[in-house]
């Protein structure tokens, strides 16, 4: 089988977009979004021509509510945001901002509220990972020969990280260029991934362990190729047709989801490619080293 | 065989008959006036979140560190129907007042929400929650010397404070039972009618008893509003406020003071308006992505799968259907994020599809007949649906017990769509599968249930068709 035989060519590919992913971390960094920092967040759009950047920010600052960032939004509109704003100060700011803005949205998240959120989201977050964790070791509670099943449950866990830690690789370049900043739905999209993700490796899995419990192949490095063979095209066709609908979303859809469905699409591909082409060769390898 | 298609064209009908009311209520819906009360069919809308409807959502803190820790309830639960008497007298449809408790994620901080679609001027929503009108009833003030203060205005008139004039009393609003709307039988003015509790009463009694013949002063929020003079002692508990008040002012004034002042002091923590012209660009954009993903889905079915494609659009269909309906009749509150999620869910919806083809091909090309395939490979195929699905699940209510306003949006709207598209992959596409009563194998017939550049012609038993014949008894032993 193709995939096995040049394992260590896609384990590499692997290796190096995961690096590629922590490295652009590092370097652009995530920046937190006003919903989990606080702060404010207003978008106005004028009715007619907008006045220049450095007029809006002038006419903001004599009202002196600290740090302000103004960008161009749209054909006729900016963005304003600001550390969190009380009613009157939002009020007075449109004051200053004149008859012809008008006021599209306006957020405002009191730092309690996005202490809050991130306490949630960790909370969140662990008891997704901790759940998937237990589902892996239950889907895996038979299989221990010739591979114990905790090895399984090990390199699914690997495959789940390499499926997350990638788009939101993604995520920090496109945000530096796009000014994107991570929201509740970055990690609505980050749990989201790891349940689709993991049960597409659970599907490559379970064949291997049907064949194995059938004795297809005295070798197992034969076996698991021979289950990829069985499984690529369902598991290729289930995720373009996921991947599609998802394009649409980003081609169509709402500007709120774009972010989203762009992480979920990106979550959806390497899902797809490290349940064939990292996990079951990872798992061959495993199995070399421990006969040596 | 003639039970299934009874079956199959009942699920068919019912699907349509679906269709039928998602289509039939949402016109009802769009053609009602803005101010008629929907009925019938008209009354099950599409919920929309504040994002797409357009709206204000303010969270409030509510103060609770003066009441002693078993009273915290009862106060919240009182301020949310305080707050939500104030949103409703001033005709905001549907506004949703929420307490949420304080509990670990948002460090024990007891608050309130308030969602308000519609409106988006936020001054006058913070208004009008956040009015607390004091009601109190003063007595002429005994000491002769009290400065009286005076102001000219520009045209020459002279206005007295009288809030030196006057004491406080010990009798507030906090003793009225009920306010009530009156009109004057001779003069027609209207009045409003104060009816107290029994401790209200009997303060009342008192006051009118030692002041017969002075005047005693109703303030509104430290304002007199009526200074009536006391010509008798007042016994039951109730008295009137005539101010010259036109009828606005003073039906107005009875809601005020019905909706009373709140139990416990609140500040705004956090608030977000999204303007209608937003909301609706988004509710199209969601609306247009989901219709081209489906269609786009429905072509690349019918090109790769062929008739089961046809059958698996037909269920898809059904699926969008029910999923509409549920929205409507639960009602599932519907942002962006959950028509992402819903997007999404057609998507996995389709999945399931994919796995039992898939496996029906293997089938066919081990040789089996066409009609045993089709058993055989949704048997197969149920496991690896179930178990490709149990994690998002998972992932769903996990997201829904934790998570935001947003986040539940999105993770409600997924989980009923992943477990209906469950069912309708199983129960929907078997059942058309079976009734196309395929008995013969020949070319057309692997054609149709071929897939994209290969047909489903039998192949010689080799290594793909392991696991087929032999785990037939493994899966039975499983049992």
């Amino acid at each position: 089988m193709f995939i096995i035989k040049n394992r260590k060519i896609f384990v590499t590919i692997s290796a190096i977009l995961v690096s590629l992913s922590i490295a652009s971390l590092f370097v652009f960094g995530l920046k937190l979004g006003i919903d989990f920092k606080g702060g404010s967040f207003l978008e106005i759009e004028y009715t007619t021509e907008r006045p220049a950047q450095d007029v809006v920010e002038e006419s903001i600052k004599v009202l002196e509510i600290g740090e302000i960032i103004v960008q161009p939004m749209g054909e006729t509109g900016y963005s304003i945001k600001s550390r969190d704003i009380s009613e009157e100060e939002r009020a007075s700011v449109m004051t200053v901002l004149g008859e012809d803005a008008i006021e599209k949205s306006f957020t405002s998240i009191g730092p309690s509220v996005g202490a809050e959120l991130v306490r949630k989201s960790i909370i969140s977050f662990i008891l997704v990972v901790l759940g998937i964790i237990f589902w892996i070791a239950f889907s895996f509670r038979k299989v221990s020969k010739p591979v114990s099943s905790w090895k399984y449950g090990f390199i699914a866990v690997m495959a789940l990280i390499h499926d997350v830690i990638i788009p939101i690789g993604i995520f920090t370049v496109v945000s530096y260029y796009h000014g994107f900043e991570v929201d509740t739905l970055f990690v609505v999209a980050i749990l989201t991934i790891l349940a689709l993700s993991v049960s597409d490796t659970i599907v490559v899995f379970d064949r291997i362990r049907e064949n194995i419990r059938i004795k297809s192949s005295k070798d197992f490095t034969e076996t698991v190729g021979q289950s990829i063979k069985q499984v690529y095209t369902r598991s290729i066709a289930t995720s373009s047709t996921t991947l599609i609908i998802l394009i649409a979303l980003i081609i169509f859809g709402p500007t709120s989801t774009k972010m989203f469905a762009i992480m979920l699409a990106a979550g959806m591909f390497f899902g797809t490619y490290s349940s064939l082409f990292l996990a079951s060769p990872l798992l061959v390898m495993f199995k070399n080293t421990q006969k040596n | 065989m003639f039970k299934t298609r009874i079956k199959a064209l009942i699920i068919l009908l019912l699907g349509i008959g679906i269709g039928f009311f998602v289509y039939k209520s949402e016109v009802a819906h769009m053609s009602l006036a803005p101010e008629e009360a929907p009925k019938g069919l008209a009354s099950f809308p599409f919920k929309l979140g504040l994002d797409l409807s357009g709206g204000t959502h303010l969270v409030y803190k509510a103060d609770v560190s003066q009441v002693f820790g078993s009273e915290v309830n009862d106060s919240m639960s009182s301020l949310r129907d305080v707050i939500e008497r104030r949103v409703n007298m001033f005709g905001v449809a549907e506004p949703s007042v929420q307490v949420q408790d304080g509990g670990f994620s948002n460090a024990g901080e007891q608050r309130l929400i308030v969602d308000l679609p519609g409106v988006t001027d936020i001054s006058q929503a913070v208004e009008m929650i956040g009015q607390t009108p004091t009601l109190d009833f003063r007595t002429e003030n005994p000491d002769p010397d009290a400065p009286q203060e005076a102001v000219v205005d520009e045209n020459g008139v002279v206005e007295v404070n009288l809030n030196s004039q006057y004491v406080l009393t010990e009798l507030t609003g906090r003793y009225l039972d009920k306010a009530i709307l009156e009109f004057d039988s001779t003069t027609g003015e209207a009045i409003v009618g104060l009816r107290f509790d029994a401790e209200g009463a009997k303060l009342f009694e008192k006051i009118t008893t030692e002041n017969v013949g002075k005047s005693v002063a109703i303030f509104l929020d430290g304002q007199p509003i009526s200074i009536p003079t006391v010509n008798e002692p007042i016994t039951g508990g109730e008295a009137q406020i005539s101010g010259n008040f036109k009828p606005e002012e003073a039906k107005l004034l009875v809601g005020r003071l019905n909706s009373g002042a709140l139990p416990v002091p609140i500040s705004l923590i956090s608030t977000q308006t999204i303007g209608p012209s937003l909301g609706m660009e988004a509710t199209t954009a969601g609306v247009k992505a989901a219709i081209i993903g489906f269609l786009a889905i429905a072509l690349f079915l019918l090109l790769w799968y062929r008739l089961p494609g046809l059958i698996a659009v037909i269920a898809l269909s059904i699926y969008v259907m029910i999923m509409l309906a549920i929205f409507k009749l639960l009602p599932v509150t519907l942002t962006a994020a959950g028509i992402a999620g819903f997007i999404l869910s057609i998507g996995i919806a389709v999945d399931a599809n994919v796995l039992i083809f898939e496996r029906i091909k293997e089938e066919l090309r081990s040789g089996d007949k066409i009609e045993d395939s089709i058993r055989l490979g949704f048997k197969r195929a149920w496991l690896s649906v179930r178990d490709s699905n149990i994690s998002s699940i998972i992932t769903a209510i996990i997201l829904f017990w934790f998570g935001t306003t947003l986040i539940q949006g999105f993770a409600l709207v997924f989980l009923i769509g992943v477990i209906i598209s469950m069912i309708s992959a199983i129960a929907i596409t078997r059942l058309f599968l079976y009734i196309l009563n395929i008995k013969r194998t020949n070319k057309l017939t692997s054609f149709l249930f071929g897939s994209g550049l290969s047909s489903a012609k039998a192949v010689p038993v080799n290594a793909v068709s392991i696991g087929n014949k032999a785990d037939l008894s493994v899966q039975a032993g499983k049992k």
